[in-house]
């Protein structure tokens, strides 16, 4: 049973890039393989949990338990990230040394969350929110914020927040961004570390379940409310952080903020969440 | 709920002088920091330290809001309200931590007897709550399961 | 420090969320070094002159604490003095005008 699903999506996964070795690329849709893919995925879902609506995905474990639900409500009476999204609109506005700030890279008074993760065709590489975060204050001649927490996390929850609601439609268009959707999706399968365990081993086969003393969140909404107030951290993390430590904890290679690797995961896992809506910064435990 | 001040201010300051100063200085370092009750590293120790030796009873008038299995012993959400009349001081309590005394709040005359925070448990432990009304003390307990503790663990 | 006073139905709920770190003074840092206890003793609010609200509180409570009560006797536009001190002579006073629903 579990490893039926892998199997069937990697082997899935092989037909298909066999499929487009022996195309011409221009007579590739490339979004309607991706569409398929999402709508196994979301359907995954929807059979295994068909009391949880789609849209209550974005809250995680909180849409599949009640006694953590009820904290996790308590918690939002007053969520401990208000004070990160406070700074954070502080930092997005703070002059640079050459008089711009954040807030000059980013239209709409930087509630563009919507418009990432997003594949960049001229660099040929996926972009992330904390990607242009930081690339912006490269451009402007500012060291860039160091990965996973701090100030980096804190203007993520700002244009998170005044973000909410955005619907998560992140596009397919070419085998560049294809094959950079394909990288991310053989992370999520794929076994790695110590525990030779897979994203989707827990994540899908083990969602809503216990291992040990932790309920597994579903895939489905895993990008929609970064970044996260986790309890454990006493602090607002990003996402790649959230991946860092779940490698970590798995016994798997880590890998940085902003990777390659974890670009790609996370483009591959917003895709999946295609049709919810952006509802970070959020507070987990 | 409705006590006079003359009560009222024998049981937390011991005078109406004190509680002006609680008034008109926010910003002094205040009186009465309860150190011995908050030092105490036992239950009964710290209750002793706080209340003295006044009687204690079991009360169901008391209601404790806490989750069953705590997320995490960092950030345990609690209520704590009463319906007895005449209540001075709530105060809640914990085994769990090495300081049993969370936190001890004054039943101000025009505040409903019911507060809502956030507490550390630093493993599975019981909740205690103590409402003080008059001479008496009626106390509460609840057990909170806490799979990953809150002291920087 | 981050304070909603809001009246709801009788009374005003207040919620407020004080940005502190709350050590317990048995935290070791990442050099293995123990952190000073660094806490928050005591909380007060009030209206008018007249306390609404005190509390005693130590290191059991949640770093940044959360406290929300509710009280009597106040409206719309009234203005919520609160003030907290900690075991280090840090102080911070602010004040927030009530609000409706």
């Amino acid at each position: 049973m579990k490893k039926t699903i892998q199997r069937r999506l990697l082997t899935g996964a092989l037909v298909l890039m066999t499929a487009l070795v022996t195309k011409p690329a221009h007579a590739v849709n490339y979004q309607a393989l991706v569409d398929a893919d999402v709508k196994k995925f979301q359907g995954y879902f929807r059979k295994e949990f068909p009391d949880v609506k789609f849209e209550d995905y974005g809250d995680g474990v909180y849409a599949l338990d009640e006694d953590a639900r009820k904290q996790w409500k308590e918690m939002e009476e007053f969520p401990p990230y208000e004070l990160d999204v406070e700074a954070g609109k502080a930092l997005f506005n703070k002059p640079f040394a050459n008089g711009k700030s954040l807030a000059s890279c980013f239209p709409n008074g930087g509630a563009v969350r919507g418009n990432y993760p997003y594949f960049d065709e001229k660099r040929k590489q996926v972009v992330t929110l904390e990607m242009a975060i930081n690339e912006c204050r490269v451009a402007n001649g500012e060291k860039p914020y160091p990965g996973f927490k701090g100030d980096l996390a804190k203007v993520s929850a700002y244009m998170a927040y005044i973000s909410r609601g955005q619907k998560i439609d992140v596009k397919v268009k070419s085998a560049a961004a294809y094959n950079a959707y394909m990288k991310g999706k053989a992370f999520f399968y794929g076994k790695r570390g110590q525990l030779n365990m897979s994203c989707s081993g827990c994540h899908m086969e083990y969602a809503g379940r216990h291992l040990r003393a932790e309920i597994m969140s579903p895939a489905l909404g895993h990008t929609t409310h970064f970044p996260v107030f986790r309890s454990k951290w006493g602090e607002i993390g990003t996402l790649h952080k959230r991946y860092e430590g779940c490698n970590d904890n798995i016994g798997a290679k880590p890998f940085e903020e902003q990777s390659e690797e974890y670009r790609d995961l996370e483009f591959f896992q917003t895709i999946m969440s295609n049709g919810l809506k952006f509802n970070g910064p959020a507070a987990r435990k | 709920m409705g006590i006079s001040r003359r009560n009222f201010c024998k049981t937390i300051a011991g005078s109406a002088a004190s509680v002006a100063v609680l008034a008109a200085m926010p910003g002094k370092l205040m009186a009465n920091w309860s150190d011995k009750a908050f030092a105490a590293d036992k239950l009964e120790d710290a209750i002793a330290a706080k209340y003295g030796s006044l009687p204690i009873e079991e009360s169901t008038a008391i209601q404790i809001k806490a989750p069953e299995i705590a997320e995490n012993g960092a950030f345990v959400p609690v209520t704590i309200s009463t319906t007895i009349p005449g209540v001075t001081n709530m105060s809640i309590f914990t085994p769990a931590n090495f300081s049993p005394m969370v936190a001890s709040v004054d039943v101000m005359p025009r505040m409903k007897p019911e507060v809502s925070l956030r507490i550390r448990m630093a493993k599975t432990a019981n909740l205690v709550v103590i409402a003080q009304a008059g001479g008496k003390l009626y106390r509460v307990t609840r057990e909170v399961k806490v799979t990953i503790g809150g002291c920087g663990g | 420090m981050k304070i909603k006073a809001i009246v709801q139905n009788d009374a005003v709920s207040v919620k407020m969320l004080i940005p502190h770190p709350m050590e317990t003074g048995r935290r070791k840092d990442q050099n293995g070094v123990l952190v000073p206890h660094h806490f928050i003793t005591e909380v007060t609010a009030s209206h008018n002159g007249e306390t609404v609200f005190h509390a005693e509180i130590g290191p059991g409570v949640s770093k940044d604490p959360y406290l929300s009560f509710q009280f009597t006797g106040a409206k719309v536009g009234d203005k919520l003095k609160v003030s907290w001190v900690d075991n280090k002579g840090g102080a911070e006073t602010a004040e927030e005008a009530i609000t409706a629903m």
